[in-house]
């Protein structure tokens, strides 16, 4: 059982206009087995607020606390944050040329799990676990991400997370992009995930849709770099069909 | 912080098809001579030295012998013979002129030129090695000539390593219908300094491939030219650097393309860590009047792994005929890309395991195109180990 808790959470980012405040106090917190579904207009610091936890150095943390366990997250490199157990499918999953997708993923597994994989019962799970997200078997074989579709940088997020079975992930916008027979193979592949790891997921989306098929038990509503209201999955309906316009700043303080 | 801003590799990289580019000077007149006088001193602002650090290279451009050499070790498959010609005998076998002072020197007084002979439709099983290695900074003169016979197959691979001035013309005669594969490897120490010419003569029909490994040295700058007997004849010229602080490793590539239906390809890949640390590529393809169904290509990327590196990347295409089936280039030098190190650590992969991977990534592909095992997972475990020691 694991809990990922963050604490009035406040991030600023270096633009040409100078320092930015994105984050404007987020409080939020996630146990293993759970879904939390946050919800936002564009802009408003959902990202940000998933790279902030992942340690992207363009982010500065400057109040707040981000907690795995007890374990204080913010003090970690990026790459201890995955290895105790975080895990980021990215919105934009970046091009590595010239690193195959399945010395990655062999890489990736022996640092998380501090033990280079079994090779056969590894070289089974890739392959099953590509067969589930319909990914045709020789992109084992192509560099990370390179000349991937949208979808397809998509499903190989998808494909970590399943593969490094993380205890957290947090998946920003996995189903834009997506059509609706990705959509459904991608959230199977979130939900077989969750079911046999029991991750939390902290599902960061603009739509509703891929709600139908990952089930959230919380739904935030983020708006200008905070959560502006919380509550269960009807909340989620209610923004399908009112939109976000009433969470807008303006209307808030009007 | 230098990582809020992460910059992508700039890009430049463009086709031709039948295109005329001709650049202020053709790259046909450059001067090409036996005789020492015939070139000037450099002074570095000529357009062949403009990058090079001439002042550190006095000795290079005297015109007198001076007696030194490399220690040889040689191994040589069963049929290669290794003989020693007299230079008038070696400018009977029809070699190409110098180009530079540097070159012309090293041809007048090197006292004898070492010839390796692989007879005709020999296939060599393992390849020739030649291993010289310099103990001390005196000028050394060499002079190399690889002679392949008609339809034979070779691989052969020069080495080069320790404390040296050396200045080098090494020549590749290819036979109508052979395959070559010339690797030259550059190991220098740190005090070391090496020009040289490599002249690769492709029969027709045959393929060369010329490769070269420069991971250490002071001052290292080859010029590679290569010209076709007739048509047919194919050329690969494949380069791996990864430059050093305080280290000059210099390209530079010159395909005339004389002979009608022959081809050129050019991949030369660098890194550069360490303050100080300093690449050049020029790659000059000539494709001239009568040279039609040319299919040439060459790209140069460099990958710049810390601050105040800089590498020069200079491609040059003239065409001089319409009758062609291909011609291009791409040149692009970058930074280390922190988004790539990013999304490699957030899968819980360490910072100095995740830019090996990206720095053996960057050079996989090149590598790969060697095919002489024993060369690639040599230079993949310097790189790796320069990685290790970040450019100190
Ligand atoms: N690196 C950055 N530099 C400048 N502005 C940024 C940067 N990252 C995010 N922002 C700004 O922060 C705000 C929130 O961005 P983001 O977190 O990507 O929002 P979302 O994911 O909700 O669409 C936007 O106004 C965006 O322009
Ligand atoms: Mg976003």
């Amino acid at each position: 059982m694991s809990t990922l808790e963050i604490k009035d959470l406040h991030v600023t980012v270096e633009t040409e206009q100078g320092t930015k405040e994105i984050l404007r106090g987020v409080t939020l917190s996630i146990a293993s087995g759970e879904t939390h579904a946050i919800m936002g207009p564009n802009g408003s610091g959902k990202s940000t607020l998933a790279y902030s936890i992942a340690g992207h150095p363009k982010y500065t943390v400057t109040g707040g606390t981000v907690t795995l366990d007890g374990e204080d997250v913010l003090a970690m490199s990026v790459d201890e944050r995955a290895r105790a157990g975080l895990f980021l499918a990215m919105q934009y999953p970046v091009e590595v040329p010239g690193v195959t997708v399945s010395n990655f993923l062999r890489t990736a597994k022996t640092a998380v799990t501090g033990e280079a994989p079994k090779l056969r019962h590894w070289v089974k799970d890739v392959k099953d676990a590509m067969g589930h997200l319909r990914m045709d078997p020789a992109f084992a074989d192509r560099n990370v991400n390179e000349g991937f579709s949208g979808g397809e940088k998509k499903r190989h997020e998808i494909l970590q997370m399943e593969l490094l079975e993380p205890k957290m992930a947090i998946l920003d916008e996995t189903d834009s992009g997506l059509d609706v027979d990705a959509l459904r193979i991608v959230s199977e592949g979130v939900n077989r995930a969750k079911e046999r790891t029991g991750a939390g997921v902290l599902l960061i989306t603009h739509y509703t849709r891929i709600l139908r098929y990952v089930k959230p038990d919380f739904v935030h509503v983020f708006v200008d770099g905070r959560v502006a209201e919380e509550g269960g999955p009807e909340l989620a309906e209610r923004l399908e069909a009112e939109g976000y316009d009433r969470f807008h700043p303006v209307n808030v303080e009007a | 912080m230098s990582l809020l801003t992460p910059q992508r590799p700039s890009e430049g990289a463009h086709t031709h098809s039948g295109a005329t580019m001709v650049p202020d000077a053709s790259r046909a007149e450059r001067t090409a001579s036996f005789e020492v006088a015939d070139f000037p001193v450099p002074h570095g602002r000529e357009e062949e030295w403009r990058f090079t650090p001439v002042d550190r290279l006095g000795a290079f451009f005297r015109d007198e012998p001076t007696g030194a050499c490399l220690q040889w070790e040689e191994s040589l498959p069963e049929g290669v013979t290794l003989s020693t010609l007299s230079v008038p005998q070696w400018r009977d076998l029809g070699v190409p002129a110098p180009q530079d002072r540097a070159a012309a020197a090293a041809a007048a007084h090197s006292g004898g030129v070492a010839l390796v002979d692989v007879p005709a439709e020999a296939e060599l099983a393992e390849p020739v090695r030649i291993r010289l290695t310099g103990t001390e900074q005196d000028l050394v003169h060499g002079h190399l000539t690889v002679r392949v016979g008609r339809f034979a197959r070779a691989t052969v691979v020069i080495e080069h390593a320790g404390v040296a001035d050396y200045s080098e013309v090494l020549t590749v005669l290819a036979g109508d219908g052979s395959h070559v594969t010339l690797v030259t490897v550059q190991e220098w120490d740190d005090a070391s300094h090496h020009l040289g010419q490599h002249d690769v003569v492709v029969g027709r029909d045959a393929t060369v491939r010329h490769i070269a490994v420069t991971l250490g040295g002071g001052v290292v700058r080859l010029n590679t030219n290569t010209s076709y007997t007739g048509p047919g004849g194919s050329f690969e010229g494949l380069g791996v650097y990864f430059a050093d602080a305080g280290q000059h490793l210099e390209h530079r590539l010159f395909v005339d393309h004389e002979a009608p239906h022959c081809r050129s390809n050019v991949e030369y890949k660098g890194a550069l860590q360490g303050e100080t640390a300093r690449t050049v590529w020029v790659g000059d393809v000539l494709i001239r009047a009568s040279a039609e169904g040319t299919d040439t290509y060459e790209l140069n990327r460099n990958l710049i792994l810390s601050d105040g590196a800089r590498a020069d990347s200079v491609p040059n295409l003239e065409i001089e005929t319409g009758e062609i089936e291909g011609a291009g280039h791409a040149s692009a030098t970058g930074r280390f890309d922190d988004e790539q190190l990013f999304y490699l650590q957030a899968r819980g992969i360490p910072e100095d395991e995740a830019r090996r991977l990206v720095v053996r990534g960057f050079f996989a592909g090149v590598v790969a195109r060697i095919g002489v095992p024993e060369v690639q997972e040599h230079l993949m475990a310097v790189i790796e180990r320069e990685l290790a020691g970040g450019g100190e």
